[in-house]
């Protein structure tokens, strides 16, 4: 289960209240903040931060630095298999 | 749209599967049948019919749609106490979408909405505190649904409503915890799965750790998946992988959400809140020890259980239902008896018709003519 | 509007027959539409009819909220009538309005909603030229519903038809799908996102006309309203008992209506539009139709986005950007915003 979808923090709205102001695609939203606080993230730190949304709660920070390993792995997922084609290629 | 289309690229698909096909000519199984990977999450079993993924795979590969579509396993006893609750004249029932067509029963939340009963879908549980401040002479109950994804999202918004003193709050709480309901399907007889996509929004919860035993003691393979179709393709791919050098490890594709570790900050609330139910009744799979959660001593004002003084009320599927074994990887959806004849997404019997994610239905919906269009 | 309707309500007395009524039928509605029809105030709107074939049809209206971006129920009462005769390919003429108004009901925004009707009719040519009012106690409707019929003409040999689907047509749409349904969502206070979009709410006569100076290229032609473009493939599909095969990457959606759908968990193609025609064009004339299109501000962003094929019959299947393809099925039900 779980539709989850990533957006950006735009600003707080109530930091006591943990509510932030979301933007994905153009589509606002106000969402709870308290799942991604702890004692590296305070509110103001969320700005521009891009977060996974569920049902009106951020759940989790998107780290920039582990997509890119990961489009980085998917990227060479490829090459290999475009390397084997090439030899087969190559052989005919 | 970032941190989505990047995972949306066809050209990358078609190299991934190429190598996914050639890793699934080199598995050997010790039985004559395909590979059989199950997906655990029905986020999961949604991206694979919405970018046709199960067509695209190699014959020799199967998904098994697992247990985890909160609205298939839904039992109807669960239902049939939402269709209590929301009979009370002074309530107003509040719910995701997803649970508005479940059978109970009798009838479904979307019959008793059409008697007139004050009955709201809303987004998130935070909406449903809102309709609870704005009504104060109504007593609102948000119905709770889903995997320790959701959990934290109920937990805080009861959290908040006690402390902003809302007393007309209510949480229905039907909560369900993964760990229990995998060993549930790995412990059954006849178990046919050869490794797991794990699910990757439950997983940035409670992390990958505890999905251990699932290697240590079942020796099956496990990724951690995102929820884009090359998320899925990769941990595909590494799931693969692992069967081919005969590994059973615990893996994350999803490293840019899930950490080992899970979310302290939505855990703590989820152990503020809940304590776990001594089981949990299933649609399919019947009952399966500590695979629910309800809601603890300090916040039981806020717990419809308590406020609506429920019953625990056992509904059994009818007998001649197989979703279990569907759910197990045991049986193809239409090779149960009833698949198609009794059994309908219009009428449905099982739990596996219900949702049209639901294993059954995407069959009963796609099977018949999707080899057709594939000739194309 | 008269100063004397300011702050008024509709009360039961308006629907009486009474003097209430009739004043409020003068001054609201006759002076609004103000057409010779309509003024003769008789029982009935008498007219001579064009040659041609006769087209008729009925369509009501209850869409919440009463007002929206991009449109408003009185708006839509019209572009729904008149789309659905120009789908045949007929040229609307006349329209009746019938309204149920229920008491408490502000008259300034009658008044407001049937001027909107009146805007969009001139914006499509045709007269409303009979009505009729109602008034329920307080709680049996939901403010006001409207009911519309109208009647157009067909010229010429023109043959449009939802079994007349040829294997090889192409499927065109006007423009951007879905973004009736996602302004809707939005303005759901349950929902609570706001983002931005209009409706396409828009009468679509003059575009129908167009294409027809290009005798036989369309062979079948729906609005997508409710249950949006999937659903009106499927009627094509089962009516003309072919296949239809749509291409995901060539679907026209908007950014933000797109967004809309992620968080929701819903369906572009089967969210309502209310200006957005799905046509089966002859292949031969494909280019010509799509060019007539592109040069209208209805159809600016025309584009095929399907085919028709053999088998299997009466299914719709789309083929999606990873190459994978999956049945369009019709809906059981209404579309729910969803978690899973």
């Amino acid at each position: 289960m779980c539709l989850g979808v990533p957006a950006q923090i735009k600003k707080i709205i109530d930091a006591d209240n943990q509510i932030a102001l979301v933007d994905l695609s153009g589509v606002s939203r106000e969402i709870n903040i308290a799942c991604v606080l702890n004692k590296d993230y305070q509110a103001q730190d969320l700005i521009d931060k891009w977060v996974l949304v569920h049902v009106g709660f951020a759940l989790s920070i998107v780290d920039e630095e582990e997509a890119q390993k990961t489009l980085k792995i998917l990227a060479e997922i490829g090459e290999l298999s475009a390397a084997i084609e090439d030899i087969k290629q190559g052989s005919k | 749209m970032k941190y989505v289309d990047e995972f949306r690229d066809p050209k990358q698909a078609k190299k991934i599967l190429k190598e996914i096909e050639i890793l699934c000519l080199e598995i050997e199984l010790s039985e004559d049948r395909p590979i059989q990977i199950m997906e655990v999450c029905g986020g999961h079993t949604h991206s694979i019919f919405r970018y046709g993924l199960n067509q695209l795979l190699p014959k020799k590969l199967d998904f098994v749609h697992g247990p985890g579509c909160p609205v298939c396993v839904l039992p109807r006893s669960v239902v049939d106490n939402c269709i209590s609750i929301a009979n009370n004249k002074d309530v107003i029932f509040t719910t995701f979408g997803d649970a508005m067509r479940v059978p109970g029963s009798k009838q479904s939340l979307l019959d008793l909405k059409a008697e007139g009963a004050d009955i709201r879908m809303v987004y998130s549980p935070l909406d449903a505190l809102t309709i609870a401040k704005n009504n104060p002479e109504k007593r609102v109950v948000f119905f709770g649904l889903g995997f320790e994804t959701t959990m934290p999202s109920t937990a805080l918004s009861i959290m908040q409503a006690k402390k902003i003193e809302v007393n007309n709050f209510y949480l229905f709480c039907n909560h369900i915890t993964i760990i229990p309901t995998i060993k549930a399907v790995l412990d059954s007889p006849g178990m046919r799965i050869d490794g797991f996509l794990g699910p990757g929004h439950v997983s940035l919860i409670i992390g990958t750790k505890p999905y251990d035993f699932i290697a240590d003691e079942y020796h099956k393979p496990l990724v951690a998946a995102g929820f884009e179709p090359l998320d899925i393709l990769q941990s595909v791919w590494m799931i693969l992988k692992q069967l081919k050098n005969g590994e059973a490890k615990i893996e994350n594709q999803y490293k840019r959400l899930v950490l080992d570790d899970g979310n302290a900050s939505a855990l703590d609330p989820i152990s503020e809140v809940f304590e776990l139910r001594d089981f949990f009744e299933w649609r399919g799979l019947g009952s399966i020890n500590h695979s629910g959660v309800k809601i603890n001593n300090k916040y039981r004002d806020f717990d419809a259980e308590v406020e609506f003084k429920l019953k625990e009320v056992t509904v059994t599927d009818p007998d001649v239902c197989q979703c279990g074994e569907v759910l197990k990887g045991i049986l193809k959806p239409w090779e149960c008896k009833v698949f198609g004849k009794e059994c309908t997404p219009e009428i449905p019997l099982g739990a596996l018709m219900v949702s049209t994610e639901g294993a059954c239905s995407a069959h009963y919906s796609y099977g018949q003519n999707i080899d057709l269009i594939n000739k194309k | 509007m008269n100063k004397k309707y300011n702050g008024k309500k509709i009360t039961m007395a308006h629907g009486s027959g009474g003097k209430s009524s009739s004043d409020l039928i003068k001054d609201i509605f006759v002076d609004t539409f103000n057409n010779d029809y309509l003024s003769t105030m008789e029982d009935q709107a008498r007219f001579d009819m064009p040659k041609g074939q006769l087209a008729l049809t009925t369509d009501s209206f209850v869409v919440s909220p009463l007002f929206f971006k991009g449109g408003d129920i009185g708006k839509l009462a019209i572009t729904g009538t008149v789309n659905d005769l120009a789908m045949s390919g007929a040229k609307p003429l006349y329209l009746t309005c019938g309204l149920i108004l229920e008491e408490g009901f502000p008259i300034e925004t009658l008044d407001q909603i049937i001027k909107s009707m009146q805007k969009t009719a001139e914006e499509a040519d045709v007269k409303i030229v009979c009505g009729d009012t109602k008034v329920v106690e307080k709680g049996s409707a939901d403010q006001i519903f409207i009911n519309t019929a109208g009647v157009g003409v067909i010229e010429g040999d023109v043959s449009i038809h939802s079994n007349n689907a040829q294997v090889g047509d192409k499927i065109i749409v006007n423009g951007f799908i879905g973004d009736h349904g996602a302004t809707i969502m939005q303005h759901r206070a349950e929902l609570a996102i706001s983002a931005d979009i209009s409706s396409d709410c828009q009468v679509l006569n003059h575009l129908v006309q167009k294409t027809l100076n290009l005798p036989g290229a369309i062979h079948a032609m729906r609005d997508a309203t409710r249950g949006g473009v999937a659903t009106v493939l499927n009627e094509i599909a089962q009516d003309s008992k072919v296949s239809i095969l749509v291409q995901e990457d060539s679907l026209p959606i908007r950014i933000p209506t797109r967004g809309v759908c992620e968080i929701l968990g819903l369906d572009p193609l089967y969210l309502a539009n209310e200006g957005t025609l799905v046509c089966v064009v002859d292949k031969e004339y494909v280019d010509q139709v799509l060019k007539i299109m592109q040069q209208t501000k209805e159809g600016e962003n025309a584009c095929i986005i399907g085919e028709v094929f053999d088998s299997p019959k009466g299914v719709v299947a789309l083929n999606t950007l990873f190459g994978g393809t999956k049945i369009i099925d019709k809906l059981v039900g209404d579309q729910f915003p969803r978690i899973c």
